[in-house]
C-alpha cells in the first residue's frame, strides 16, 4: 500500500540545537569532514483507502508542521521504498 | 461579585493545582475546565497552565490546541475574554495562532529551573495592570522548550507596539530572541508567559510573591478599574 511521507524541517533560519549537538559529538566518532547537522521529523500517513496528497497537505499544514518554524514537503512512496528507508 | 476564572487541566498538565490555587489566594473563585469539555462554563478569564500536555507529543502545545476546550476559547478570547496562558500554555496560545511567534528548545538543550529575574515592560494588558512599567519581578522559570522565536518583522512589530509584557534580566536562560519572557495579543486581553507566576504566591513554597499581580491584574481589569 503506498503511503504519503511528510518530512517537517526547522527553517533554514531557526537555530538547531539538536542538530549541533549532534555536529558537535562528530569528532568523537572520529569525523572531522562535517560542516552541520540539522535534524527534522518523517511523518508517514497511511490512508484507508488511496493515498490523498491534499489531505495529507492539509494535515501537514495544520498539525504536523508549524509554518512559523518549519518547513514541510509531502510526497508519495511505494511500500517497498519505505522499507528500504529504514534499512 | 468574585470574578470566576478558569483553568484548564489537559491530559499532562502540572500546574493546573497550582494556578487555581493562585486564583483563589488573588480573591477570585478559580473553576476547574476539562480539555474535553467545549464548555467554558461561563467563566470571566481562562488561565491554561503549565505541564506537557498530551506528552508534548509532536511540538509542545500541537495537539493541546485541538482539544474540543480550545475550539470554544480561541473564539471568546478573539472577543475579549482574557486568558493567561503559562508555559505550556504559552506554547498551546501559540500553536493556535492567538499569539506570534513559537517556542522552541532551550538553545542550550539543558531544562531550567531557577528564580528569574523579569522586567515588566508592558503594563496594560488585562494580567498586568498592576504592575509599574519597568518593573522588576522574582518569578520561577522551569521549561525544556522556552526558546522565543519569531521573524525579525513580528519581533519589530512586538516591540513596536509594546506587546513585549516581559522580559529575562540578568541572565536569559533558554535563549530566548531579545530576551522575550512574555507577550500579548494587540488587544492585550491573551498574554503568553513562560516562567511561572502561580509559583510565586506565597512565601511558604515561592521566592517571592510577585506572581500575585498577574492574578490580582485580571481581577482588576474585570471589574472595569481603570488599568
Amino acid at each position: 500500500m503506498p503511503r504519503v511521507v511528510v518530512d517537517v524541517m526547522l527553517k533554514p533560519e531557526i537555530l538547531d540545537p539538536q542538530g549541533q549537538a549532534v555536529a558537535n559529538a562528530l569528532p568523537r566518532l572520529g569525523v572531522s569532514d562535517v560542516a552541520s547537522v540539522r535534524i527534522g521529523r518523517r511523518i508517514e500517513i497511511e490512508f484507508t483507502g488511496e493515498p490523498d496528497l491534499g489531505r495529507a497537505r492539509e494535515i501537514a499544514d495544520k498539525l504536523l508542521a508549524n509554518p512559523v518554524i518549519e518547513d514541510y514537503t509531502v510526497r508519495l512512496v511505494e511500500a517497498d521504498e519505505t522499507a528500504d528507508a529504514h534499512s | 461579585m468574585t470574578a470566576r476564572v478558569g483553568v484548564v487541566t489537559f491530559p499532562g498538565s502540572l500546574d493546573d493545582g497550582d494556578a487555581a490555587r493562585a486564583v483563589r489566594i488573588a480573591g477570585g473563585e478559580p473553576i476547574r475546565l476539562w480539555h474535553g469539555e467545549a464548555d467554558l462554563r461561563g467563566v470571566d478569564a481562562v488561565v491554561l497552565p503549565g505541564g506537557f500536555s498530551y506528552g508534548d507529543y509532536l511540538r509542545c502545545g500541537a495537539i493541546a490546541r485541538f482539544a474540543p476546550v480550545m475550539e470554544t476559547l480561541v473564539d471568546a478570547a478573539r472577543g475579549g475574554l482574557p486568558v493567561l496562558g503559562i508555559c505550556n500554555g504559552f506554547q498551546i496560545l501559540c500553536e493556535a495562532h492567538l499569539l506570534p511567534g513559537a517556542l522552541t528548545r532551550n538553545q542550550h538543550l539543558h531544562f531550567r529551573n531557577r528564580d528569574q529575574v523579569l522586567r515588566v515592560e508592558a503594563t496594560g494588558t488585562a494580567w498586568t495592570n498592576t504592575f509599574q512599567p519597568g518593573q522588576e519581578v522574582l518569578i520561577p522559570v522551569k521549561n525544556g522548550e522556552g526558546c522565543y522565536v519569531a521573524d525579525a518583522a513580528t519581533l519589530d512589530r512586538l516591540e513596536g507596539e509594546g506587546r513585549v509584557v516581559a522580559r529575562y534580566v540578568g541572565g536569559n536562560p533558554n535563549g530566548s530572541q531579545r530576551d522575550i519572557a512574555a507577550i500579548t495579543n494587540p488587544a492585550g486581553n491573551v498574554v503568553g508567559i513562560m516562567p511561572h507566576p502561580e509559583h510565586a504566591v506565597e512565601a511558604l513554597t515561592g521566592p517571592s510573591l510577585d506572581g500575585l499581580g498577574f492574578f490580582t491584574s485580571v481581577l482588576k481589569h474585570l471589574v472595569g478599574a481603570p488599568a
